[in-house]
C-alpha cells in the first residue's frame, strides 16, 4: 500500500481524496480541467428514482467563508444516471465510484439502492438521509435514530454492496444516530452533510434563496464537522468519511487524525476546480513535514 | 476551451456612473467567443463573480462591469499590476449563423458590454446591423463612440437626457428588423422576447461554479431546466420560457 492509500472496508483507495456529492457533477465534466484519475474516487450527484427538476432559483447565496445552497436534488433519475452518466464517466475515470442515493420515501431509497447495486463500478452506496433542501424527504429521514436505523436496515437487506449513511449535522445528538446506523448494519458513515442555514438581503429583508432555508457549507463549517467526526469516532467501529469545509492538505490530515478514513471535498470545487488534485499533490509533502509515514496509520490519532 | 488564467491588471478605470472598464494582460489562448464570460476570484469573497467579455486581443481582455454590491466594489478598488485569477472560456456565446437580414443588437445598461464583442465579430463578417442601446440617464452611458465606429447606434434614456426618452423597446417598435441579439435587465429581455421575432438573449442568474457543476443557475426552457452557465448564458428566443 502506498503512503496515501487507505481502506474503506475491503475497498482500497489510492488516496483518500473524494469530491463530494453535488459539487462534482457526474465527474466527467472535470476532465476538462485535469486528469480526474488522480482522485481517490468520486461521489456522484444525489440520485432519485424519477427525474427531479430541483428547486426554483435563486438556489445559491454567498455567505462569509461559505455558501448556502438549495439545489433540490436536480437529477435525471437513476435509470439515466446508470445508462448515460456513468458510462460517460467511465471513459474518463478508471476507478470505482460512489453512488449517492436520495428519496422521498423508504421504498424509493430501497429501489434506487437496488438499481445501483447492480452497477459494477459502484464501490459503495452512500445514503443521503441529510439533504436539507427537499420537502417531505431528505433530512427528515436523518434526524432520528429510529428512522436512520429503519432506512439502513431495509437497504442492507436489499443490496450486496457496502452501505454508508451520510448523516445530517442538524440534530441534537449525532452520536446516537451514528450508533443506530452501525447497529442497523451500516458499513460506514459520511459525516457530515450541510448545515441548515439562511441568508437575508439587508436591503429588502427578504430571504435570498427561493426556499428561504438552505444547506450551508464551505470553510466556515470545518471546525464543527471536525468535532463531529472526532465525537462519533469514539463510539463506532465502522469507517468514517469526513466532509465539511475541507480546502487543503492540512484539513485532510486533521480529519484523518480525528478519525476519518477518507474525506470528501465539496463547496471548494465550485470556486477552485483544481482543489482536489492540488490536495493529492500536496499531501505527501505535508506528511514528510509532519513525519507521517502513511495516512492509514494516523487514523484517529487525536484520540491517543 | 475552459482555462484558469492569472492576469495582471493593466488599468481599471471609471467609464460612467458606477461602471468600470477593466483591462487585463496575459495569455488569451482560450478562443473567446462573444457572449462568453469569465468567472473572477475576488479576495475575501467565496464565490467568483461572472463578467462577460467585452473585447479582447491575443494578450489582453477588456471587461466592463457595474458596481452592484461588495464584490464588484472590491473589484473597482483593484490597482494596476495587481493579479486576478479568472476561469476563462465559460458559457455558450452568441451564434452568428442564424442571424440573417437586418440585425439589431439590443443592450440595456451594462448589458451593452458583451454586445460590443459581438458587434466586432459581425463587422468582420460583413453583416448588416445596428445597435439600440438603453440607459438610465446621460451619466450611465458608456462606449457610445466605440459602438458608433462599428454600426449605426440609437440611444434611449429613461430620463430623456440623451437620445430618445423611453425604453429600447420604444425604438424597436418603430423599426423593421429580422433578427436580434439582446443583453440587459430581465424586464427588458422579457419585453423583447414578447415581440416574437427570432433572436438570441443573454441571461443572468446567480451562479455557484459557472461551469456546469453545482446546478445553481437554471432557467426554464422548452426542453426543461437548462443551466445558464453552460447551455447559456445566450439562448435562442424560441427555447426560452419566461413566466
Ligand atoms: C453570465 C453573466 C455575465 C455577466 N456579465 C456581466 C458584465 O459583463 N458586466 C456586469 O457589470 N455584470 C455582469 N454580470 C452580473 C455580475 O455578475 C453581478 O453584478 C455581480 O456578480 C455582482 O456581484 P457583487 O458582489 O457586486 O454583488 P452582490 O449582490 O453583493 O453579490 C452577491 C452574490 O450574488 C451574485 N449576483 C448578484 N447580482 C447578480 C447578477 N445580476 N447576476 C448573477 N449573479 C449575481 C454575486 O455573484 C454574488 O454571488 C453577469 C452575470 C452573469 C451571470
Ligand atoms: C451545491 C451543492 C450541492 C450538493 N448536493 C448534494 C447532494 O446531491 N447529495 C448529498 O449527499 N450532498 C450534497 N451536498 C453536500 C456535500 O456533498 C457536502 O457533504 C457538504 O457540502 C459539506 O462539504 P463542504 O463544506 O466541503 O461543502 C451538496 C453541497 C453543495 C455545496
Amino acid at each position: 500500500m502506498g503512503k496515501l492509500s487507505v481502506m474503506l472496508g475491503n475497498w482500497q483507495l489510492e488516496n483518500p481524496v473524494i469530491p463530494a456529492s453535488g459539487t462534482f457533477g457526474w465527474g466527467y465534466e472535470f476532465a476538462e480541467w485535469f486528469d480526474i484519475n488522480i482522485l481517490g474516487s468520486i461521489s456522484l450527484k444525489g440520485t432519485t428514482l424519477k427525474p427531479c427538476a430541483g428547486n426554483p432559483t435563486p438556489r445559491i447565496a454567498e455567505c462569509r467563508n461559505g455558501i448556502l445552497n438549495s439545489i433540490g436534488l436536480q437529477n435525471p433519475g437513476v435509470d439515466a444516471v446508470i445508462s448515460n452518466e456513468i458510462p460517460q464517466l467511465r471513459k474518463k475515470f478508471n476507478k470505482k465510484i460512489i453512488a449517492n442515493i436520495a428519496g422521498t420515501n423508504l421504498e424509493e431509497y430501497v429501489q434506487v439502492a437496488t438499481l445501483f447495486d447492480t452497477v459494477d463500478v459502484v464501490a459503495l452506496l452512500e445514503i443521503n438521509v441529510s439533504c436539507p433542501n427537499v420537502k417531505r424527504s431528505g433530512m427528515t429521514f436523518g434526524t432520528s435514530p429510529e428512522s436512520v436505523s429503519n432506512i439502513c436496515h431495509n437497504i442492507k437487506n436489499a443490496v450486496k454492496k457496502p452501505v454508508y449513511m451520510k448523516l445530517s449535522p442538524n440534530v441534537t445528538n449525532i452520536v446516537e444516530i451514528a450508533k443506530a446506523a452501525e447497529t442497523a448494519g451500516a458499513d460506514g458513515l459520511v459525516l457530515v452533510n450541510t448545515f441548515s442555514g439562511m441568508a437575508i438581503d439587508p436591503a429588502t429583508g427578504k430571504p435570498v434563496i427561493s426556499t428561504k432555508l438552505g444547506g450551508f457549507s464551505g470553510p466556515a463549517i470545518k471546525p464543527i464537522a471536525l468535532r463531529i467526526v472526532y465525537q462519533v469516532y469514539e463510539h463506532v467501529k465502522i469507517p468514517i468519511i469526513g466532509s465539511g469545509g475541507i480546502v487543503c492538505a492540512d484539513d485532510v490530515i486533521e480529519f484523518i487524525s480525528a478519525g476519518a478514513t477518507a474525506v470528501q471535498i465539496g463547496a471548494q470545487n465550485l470556486v477552485d476546480p483544481f482543489v482536489c488534485p492540488n490536495i493529492v499533490k500536496k499531501l505527501p509533502q505535508k506528511m514528510d513535514q509532519y513525519k507521517i509515514k502513511s495516512l492509514s496509520e494516523i487514523i484517529g490519532r487525536s484520540h491517543l | 476551451m475552459k482555462k484558469q488564467i492569472i492576469y495582471k491588471i493593466k488599468s481599471n478605470r471609471c467609464l460612467a456612473k458606477d461602471v468600470f472598464l477593466l483591462t487585463l494582460v496575459g495569455d488569451v489562448d482560450f478562443a473567446p467567443q462573444p457572449g462568453q464570460f469569465v468567472n473572477i476570484k475576488i479576495e475575501d469573497f467565496f464565490l467568483r463573480r461572472p463578467i462577460s467579455i467585452c473585447s479582447c486581443t491575443n494578450s489582453s481582455l477588456n471587461l466592463i462591469y457595474k458596481v452592484i454590491g461588495n464584490g464588484t466594489k472590491k473589484l473597482s478598488q483593484m490597482l494596476p499590476n495587481q493579479e486576478l485569477n479568472l476561469l476563462c472560456g465559460l458559457g455558450h456565446g452568441f451564434d452568428l449563423k442564424p442571424a440573417i437580414g437586418k440585425i439589431v443588437l439590443v443592450g440595456g445598461g451594462v448589458g451593452a458590454a458583451p454586445l460590443f464583442f459581438l458587434a466586432e465579430k459581425l463587422k468582420e463578417a460583413g453583416a448588416n446591423f445596428i445597435a439600440v442601446l438603453g440607459w438610465q440617464n446621460a451619466n450611465s452611458i458608456f462606449y457610445l463612440r466605440e459602438f458608433s465606429s462599428l454600426c449605426p447606434v440609437f440611444v434611449a434614456t429613461n430620463t430623456g437626457e440623451a437620445g430618445q426618452k423611453g425604453f429600447v423597446t420604444d425604438i424597436l417598435k418603430t423599426m423593421a428588423y429580422d433578427y436580434y441579439f439582446a443583453c440587459g435587465p430581465l424586464t427588458m429581455l422579457k419585453a423583447i422576447h414578447k415581440c416574437g421575432k427570432p433572436g438570441q438573449l443573454s441571461l443572468e442568474e446567480r451562479m455557484g461554479c459557472g461551469f456546469g457543476i453545482c446546478l445553481a443557475c437554471c432557467c426554464n426552457s422548452t426542453k426543461g431546466n437548462k443551466l445558464v452557465c453552460t447551455r447559456g448564458p445566450v439562448f435562442f428566443s424560441n427555447e426560452l420560457i419566461f413566466d
